[in-house]
């Protein structure tokens, strides 16, 4: 078992999955010679090959229109989006094509195919590369969306939507990729989509996140302690499918809920979250349902007091749930 | 010198298709104006060019990419009669979709027909990843994207014929120019005059071919076929056409186009030239031809038949295959 950054363990993932099926290939802009922008795919090409590893032209729908016939004529492909700010080329691909192919076809085609971008803002990467884009493809139902937020989930995360027959956004948080830290095993395994995951247990309330705000809201958890608030946090580390019953689970047991994500707040994941709560969980509340989000303003802006007044943080996180602790 | 595939039992097979996709035709549109099906897209006058390519291609082994124009195409790859009567009345036997999607909608995965959706030119891109992981795999596959030039407009034809020339991909981008996108002619469409000269924009050959004859169109296409399979990347191949009926059963192309343009071009109907050929080089007679006109008959009642008997998808099954499992 290494330490590993949660880039790290992305890469490593990758190679031993393209170690493990030699029908995946990796492409995008970049990946190849280069490693990625950020160096996720480093030293992949030169070990597995231009035939598996590939540079493409700088063209998303391209990207994911031939990754969906290259699945579907039996490869594993998995494309690379530079960032998820540019994923909106290839939406109509995704979202008319990959997402429903299952379906028109009436079960005849499928499209296993995994589409890795990163994502998310406090790197000063402004409106067009801070973007959290997955509420945009949490609402379409053919489509997973996977968020990890710790290096050990993003491994058994990734092998798991790669191993999956369906089409799978994998979202990749910047921030996280050299802060986040941990241990991951070396062996091979599986983390099941659709599974969240209680990463600290409370009393008092419960933090609903994923990607990087899990480690905020644990930092948050940390500090509240100090007062006396014992808070639960549960990474719900996909997006679509939901975990319900986790969400239920952790709602009934505090009666205190807060949902916390970077994404911008109307329509947002936490909306869905919200409502089936009250669908389902009602009278086991104590509070109403919280949430802290990005304000509702286009994307991130560039300057940092802006950028910072955009961001969730560690301490946005703490105020919030103190709030609710005192209801 | 005709291509030694083309024998004399190979062009009447050729010649049944394109007189069978004619006569599902006009029985699917006498069951929309029967009010039996609720929605009618034609193949009337591209069938030469559809199924010129098919014959030209490794059936049922190599990828087609079809579009709602390519009746035709589907019944010269495998696709029965009955499989697009029933596709058109929506039944739950239908191999194309269940009844899940719109009339001409193709797609059967055994027969190696891609599933296809409404959005023009997404095809493009799919013909050129298949292409890919054919060239991967090395399974000496050629897959075919076929398209309207109206649809060339979009960006993602674009995208598709860069991507597949820059990796050297096994494809053929076909190009059905009909001369009209809807009511919009191709001069609105483009600046220039042909579709196949954009090809020299991607670094591939573009060809253009007489679409009504299907002989022709097989040779170009058996040669970038070939061109494909020995690893030196795309075609792009423009068949001239025209589309005799109106775009489907909503349509009326009386607001856009004379009559006397629609005979002019009827002049040059691929199935009477196809036949008057045919004849002439002694491979056709009354006798047969009334033969296989009788089969065709009789085949399209027993495809309407069976389809109009077939039972209705399930409201239950409304669910099922969102994914996999
Ligand atoms: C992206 C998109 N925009 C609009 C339409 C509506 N539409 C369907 S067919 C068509 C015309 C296509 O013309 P062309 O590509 O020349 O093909 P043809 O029907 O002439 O064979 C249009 C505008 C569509 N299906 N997809
Ligand atoms: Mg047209």
């Amino acid at each position: 078992m290494a330490v590993l950054s949660y880039l790290e363990a992305i890469r490593e993932t990758l190679r031993q999955e393209l170690a493990h099926d030699s029908r995946i290939i990796i492409y995008g802009e970049d990946v190849g010679v280069r490693g990625g922008v950020f160096r996720v795919t480093e030293g992949l090409q030169k070990e597995f090959g231009e035939d598996r590893v590939i540079d493409s032209p700088l063209a998303e729908a391209a990207i994911v229109g031939t990754a969906i016939g290259a699945a579907i004529n039996g490869l594993r492909p998995v494309p690379e989006i530079q960032f998820a700010d540019f994923i909106f080329p290839a939406i109509n691909q995704i979202v008319q094509e990959a997402a429903r192919i299952r379906y028109r076809s009436n079960g005849t085609f499928g499209v296993p195919m995994v589409i890795r971008a990163p994502f998310g803002g406090g790197v000063h990467g402004a409106l067009y590369h801070s973007q959290s884009v997955e509420a945009f493809f949490a609402h379409v139902p053919g489509l997973k969306v996977v968020v990890p937020g710790t290096p050990y989930d993003a491994k058994g995360l990734l092998a798991s939507a790669i191993e999956d027959e369906d089409p799978v956004l994998y979202f990749e948080h910047k921030a996280a990729y050299r802060s986040l830290k941990g241990e991951v095993p070396d062996d091979r395994y599986l983390i099941p989509i659709g599974q969240a995951d209680l990463k600290r247990q409370g009393k008092h309330l419960s933090i609903i996140t994923y990607g990087l705000m899990v480690s905020y809201a644990l930092k948050a958890a940390e500090e509240l302690e100090k007062d006396g608030v014992s808070v639960e946090v549960l990474d719900l580390r996909t997006v679509r499918p939901l975990d319900v019953s986790a969400i239920l689970q952790t709602a009934k047991k505090t009666g205190k809920v807060l949902i916390v994500h970077e994404d911008n707040l109307t329509g947002g994941v936490g909306g869905e979250i919200s409502a089936l709560i009250s669908e389902h969980a009602l009278f086991y509340l104590d509070a109403p349902i919280m949430r802290l989000a990005g304000p509702d303003v286009p994307a991130m802006p560039y300057s940092p007091p802006l950028e910072h007044a955009f961001m969730v943080t560690p301490e946005k996180i703490r105020d919030k749930a103190r709030e609710l602790a005192k209801f | 010198m005709l291509d030694k595939g083309l024998t004399p039992k190979v062009m009447l097979d050729m010649y049944y298709h394109m007189a069978l996709a004619r006569a599902v035709d006009d029985r699917m549109w006498i069951l929309n104006r029967q009010g039996r099906a609720p929605v009618v897209y034609t193949s009337n006058g591209h069938e030469a060019a559809q199924v010129g390519s098919a014959f030209a291609l490794n059936r049922g082994e190599d990828w087609i990419c079809p579009y709602y124009r390519d009746l035709a195409l589907v019944l010269a790859y495998g696709m029965t009669a009955r499989e697009v009567m029933l596709h058109l009345l929506g039944r739950a036997e239908d191999p194309n979709s269940g009844g899940r999607q719109m009339p001409a909608h193709w797609g059967h995965a055994e027969r190696h027909i891609l599933t296809s959706g409404s959005v023009v030119a997404t095809q493009d891109a799919h013909a050129a990843g298949l292409a890919l992981a054919s060239k991967v795999l090395k399974d000496g596959r050629v897959s075919v994207a076929y398209f309207g030039e109206g649809s060339t407009s979009q960006g993602e034809f674009h995208e598709a014929l860069n991507f597949a020339a820059v990796h050297k991909l096994p494809v053929i981008f076909f190009n059905e120019n009909n001369g009209y996108a809807i009511s919009v002619p191709s001069r609105k469409q483009m600046a220039v005059q042909d579709v196949a000269a954009r090809a020299s924009g991607y670094g591939m050959p573009g060809i253009i071919v007489d679409g009504n004859d299907p002989i022709k169109v097989y040779e170009v296409v058996k040669e970038a076929a070939d061109r494909a399979r020995r690893g030196e990347g795309p075609t792009l191949v423009e068949a001239k056409t025209y589309r005799f009926v109106p775009h489907s059963s909503d349509d009326d192309d009386r607001a856009y186009r004379s009559r006397e343009e629609v005979a002019e071009a009827k002049k040059r109907d691929p199935l009477v030239m196809f036949e008057a050929y045919l004849r002439d080089q002694k491979i056709l007679n009354d006798k047969k031809l009334k033969e296989m006109q009788q089969q065709i008959k009789d085949v399209v009642n027993d495809a309407t038949d069976y389809a109009e008997k077939a039972a209705l998808p399930d409201p239950s099954t409304l669910a099922d295959y969102v994914y996999s499992s």
